[in-house]
This record gives C-alpha cells, structure tokens and sequence, in this order.
C-alpha cells in the first residue's frame, strides 16, 4: 500500500525575517478530506505558515506541494489558475471597503472568471444564503456590518468557487463566544458540504477542537506534536500540555 | 574607511530604492496598457482624480492667472512694457503654471488619496485578498489609476489654462482698463500650438508622477496606521520633488527640440 499524496504539504521549509528564523525545516501535511488545525503562540510562524501555502510569501529554503506537485516559485496564470482550487476567509476578513457586499462575494467571479454581473450577483446570494444571511445584506458595504457579519461574508467568499481546500485564519478572533461557535458550526458545514480539505490556524481551543479532526503543535519554527483533535488532551507533550493549561510558566515563553 | 562604507550603502540604498521604483513603474506601465482591463476601476479613477478635482483645480488656476496678471502688469510698468500683459500670461498659464500647479494640486488630493487607500488595504490584508481571488492587484488597483492620471491631468490642464487665462483677462480689464476684446485677440494671436501641447505633455507625464507616486508608497506601505500616515506623506512630498524636477528636465528639452 502506498501512502496517499497530501492534499497541501509543506516540506522543510524554512523563512526568517531580518535574520530571525520564523520556520526552520517546517514539515507538516493536511490530509485530502480532513480538516486540520495548526495552534501554536504568538510569534510563532502561523500565518506566515498560511501565507507561505497561499504563495503570498516565498520560503528561504524547502518546498510547498498541492497534490504531490511543488508550487513553492508558481507565478503568473500558473499562480492563479492554482488560486482557484482555494478558499481563503482572512482574520479580519480582508473585504473590500469600496464594494457592496455581493460584490465582494462574487469578486473572482466578476473579475477573474469575467461572468456577467446578473449572474454573479446570482451566484453571490446563493453563497450568501449558505452562510445565514440574507438578499438585503447583499447590497450593503462591509463597513455596515458587524464583526461576525463580516467573518459571514468573508467565508461566503471563499465557498463561492466551490474550492479543493479551504484555509482559515484565526477565524473566530473578536467574536464574542457565541457567535465564534456559530462561525464554527458555518465552517464544518461548509467544508463537509463541498468535502474539501481545511487548514486553519487559531489561538481558540474551543474552536480548533470543534473544527479540526487533527491538530499540529507549532513552536520555535517547527511542528512539536500531531496527532487528531481527540489526542489533545493526552498528548503528553509538554508544550502542548502548557497551551491547554495556558499557563505562563513552561517551555513556551510568553510573546510580552 | 567608515565614512567611505557609509556613503556606499547610503548610495546602493537610494540606487535599489531607484531600482524598485523603476521596475513598479514598468509593471504598472504594463498593467495599464494590456489585458485584462478593468473598465469600471477605470472609470471609478476617472471620476475621482478628473472630475472630483475640477474645483481644486479650477479655483487655483482663477487666482493665479489673477495675480500674474497683477505681477506682470507692475514689472512691465517698470519699461513701459505692460501692454504684454496678456501675451506673458497666457506664455506663462499654458507652458507653465497651468500644467505644474494642476500637478501639485493633484499630488496633494490624488497621491494622498491613493496612497492612503492602497496602505489601508494593505493593512488590512485586502491586497492579499485580491491575490487570492486569482485577481493581479497590480492590474486592478495601479493599472487603472496611473492610466486614469495620464489621461485626466492633460484635461484638468487644458481647463487650468482656460481659467487661469480667464482669470487674467478679469483682472485685466475690471481694474486694469484693459479693452477686454483686445486682450481675448492678443491672447489668441500670440500664442501657438505648441505652447499648449508641450503644457499637456508635461501634465501627462505629472499626471504618470502622482498616481505613480501614491500607488508606489500605499501599496508597498507597512507598519499599520502608522505606516499608511508615513506612506501619505512620502507620496506628496516624492511626487512634489518629482514633479518640479521633471518640469525642469522637460521645460530643458522643450527649449533645445
């Protein structure tokens, strides 16, 4: 039996910045299908982690592979043909200020793929309604709407395209605990109905234990542990074991 | 041997600093030029660097043309020369003043303006969005903006010389009993096409200079709220600089052509 090819894999890849090593011989996989959280402080390289995946950033050393293929240096119509088979909901949603909101969802769309703008509009309530939110919003402009809206609409863009792997950055950062848990039933919804792969980076241990089916430890630029989310609280590593407790003292240092 | 070191990095700096100027320059060139276009970027940018600038326009070009006329008027007198008046003003509106006040104008509305708005979005993450969504932001945000500042300045000069022109010929005759038909023909007799195409040459090329300098300065801004302060500030003052210098290079060449 061979093993399968990883949806999303990064192989020894290292970056630093300004001589500080951020990664240093990264090595981690998400699995096709399954989602996968990665926790670790802050500081600690988790979206550069997300951005290097993303090709938003260029790694010192190693190599980022989508199905077995290595797109660490993909450029140009290779880059945005590969961007296509991904779904990005950014931490603070990244929307566009000067776009209404169906706009912002139907953006590739309208802009990459050149669909008409009735049917794109189309398309963009349709997304809409999948995350909870309704054809009024539609015409309204980020700015208008609260926090979790945003973080609504923000996944109701990455879901659009129907993508083979979907990423999430701190998704439920700033969300009061309610609406974090509603952003994360939105989240299992969405990448079980389209039976994608997931890669989400978050402090919150409630979110990754809810979202994720594997969890990676990142510390000092390398994965310390992995193992599936029901692991966690048995993993019997110490840095680990200091995150869940959240304790100051152990061999994380705090970011202060 | 330290000054000597200093004063290499302090020149491979400003040179690779030149360099990436440059080579932005090219890529947004390219961007503006060839496909995919995005014609509602397009006109968006029109709209917000021509026609939203009118009145800032419109008003500096009224009251210069105003006092050159005054100024010109008092010099002149000085040999008996203030007959010229009308001639020396619309010289100077059409070759200078109209095309560089217009500029300076726009560097302080347009380039802060852009600059801003491409810093805040790359605070904000929006420009990796944009990436993301398999769309260039280069294409979709510099693109239309420097071809939208290439193609507005040359029209915001062409009235600036129009008003600056009215606003002598008001002077002139309501205080300085000036025939006011005579003045409008002295006007029209003297000056020829090229005083006026190398006025809109040299806005176009202002025009490249300010929507370059605050696409240059937001896009690449860092450092949060801070960063987008500094790279407004930088994008007025570089397109200020630059627009002076390349007034003098063109005005150089202009006279040896």
């Amino acid at each position: 039996m061979t093993e399968p090819v990883p949806k999303l894999e990064w192989r020894d890849v290292a970056i630093a910045f300004g001589g500080h090593a951020v990664l240093d011989g990264l090595d981690l996989a998400a699995a096709a299908g399954r989602s996968l959280v990665i926790i670790g402080a802050s500081g600690q390289g988790k979206s550069v982690t997300i951005k290097l995946a993303l090709g938003l950033m260029t790694p010192d050393r190693g190599q980022l592979l989508v199905d077995g293929v290595d797109t660490t240096h993909a450029d140009g119509p290779q880059r945005r043909a590969l961007y296509r088979r991904f779904g990005m909901l950014f931490q603070g949603a990244a929307l566009f200020d000067s776009l209404t909101v169906w706009e912002n969802v139907a953006f590739r769309l309208l802009n990459a793929d050149r669909l008409g703008r009735g049917a794109a509009r189309e398309r963009a309530i349709e997304a809409l309604t999948k995350v909870r939110l309704g054809a009024d919003v539609a015409r309204l402009y980020p700015s208008e709407l609260s926090g979790g809206m945003q973080k609504r609409v923000g996944l109701a863009r990455a879901i659009v395209g129907a993508p083979e792997i979907m990423i999430f950055d701190e998704p439920t950062t700033g969300l009061d605990p309610i609406t974090a848990d509603a952003v994360n039933d939105l989240i299992i919804e969405q990448v079980r109905g389209l039976g994608c792969t997931a890669v989400s980076i978050t402090h919150d241990l409630a979110s990754a234990r809810k979202i994720g089916d594997d969890v990676a430890m990142l510390h000092g630029g390398r994965i310390v542990w992995r193992g599936p989310v029901a692991e966690l609280d048995r993993s019997g590593n110490a840095y680990v074991e200091q995150f869940i407790a959240g304790r100051a003292d152990g061999p994380i240092t705090a970011a202060i | 041997m330290k000054p000597v070191r200093a004063v290499g990095r302090v020149s491979l700096g400003v040179l690779q600093q030149v360099g990436a100027v440059a080579q932005f320059a090219l890529h947004g060139v390219v961007a503006a030029v060839t496909p995919p276009w995005y014609f509602r970027q397009l006109a968006r940018q029109v709209m917000a660097i021509g026609y939203l600038s009118l009145p800032v326009v419109g008003l500096t070009a009224v009251f210069t043309g105003a006092a050159l006329a005054l100024n010109i008027y008092t010099g002149g007198g000085r040999f008996n020369a203030e007959q010229i008046m009308p001639q020396i003003v619309a010289l100077g509106i059409t070759r200078e003043l109209g095309p560089v006040l217009a500029a300076l104008m726009l560097a302080g509305r347009v380039s802060a303006a852009i600059a801003a708005e491409l810093g805040a979005m790359r605070a904000t993450e929006q420009i990796d969005a944009m990436r993301t969504l398999s769309t260039d932001p280069m294409r979709y945000l510099v693109g239309p903006r420097i071809l939208a500042g290439v193609i507005c300045l040359p029209l915001l000069t062409a009235v600036a010389d129009t008003i600056g022109i009215a606003g002598g010929w008001l002077v002139a005759t309501r205080t300085l009993d000036f025939n006011p038909s005579l003045y409008l023909r002295n006007t029209a007799d003297f000056l020829n096409g090229w005083d006026i195409e190398s006025g809109l040459i040299k806005a176009a090329v202002f025009g490249f200079i300010v929507t370059l300098m605050g696409c240059w300065h937001g896009y690449n801004a860092s450092g949060g709220a801070r960063g987008v302060g500094r790279a407004t500030t930088l994008a007025v003052v570089s397109a200020a600089i630059l627009i002076f210098l390349s007034d003098y290079l063109l005005t150089t060449w202009f006279s040896r052509a």
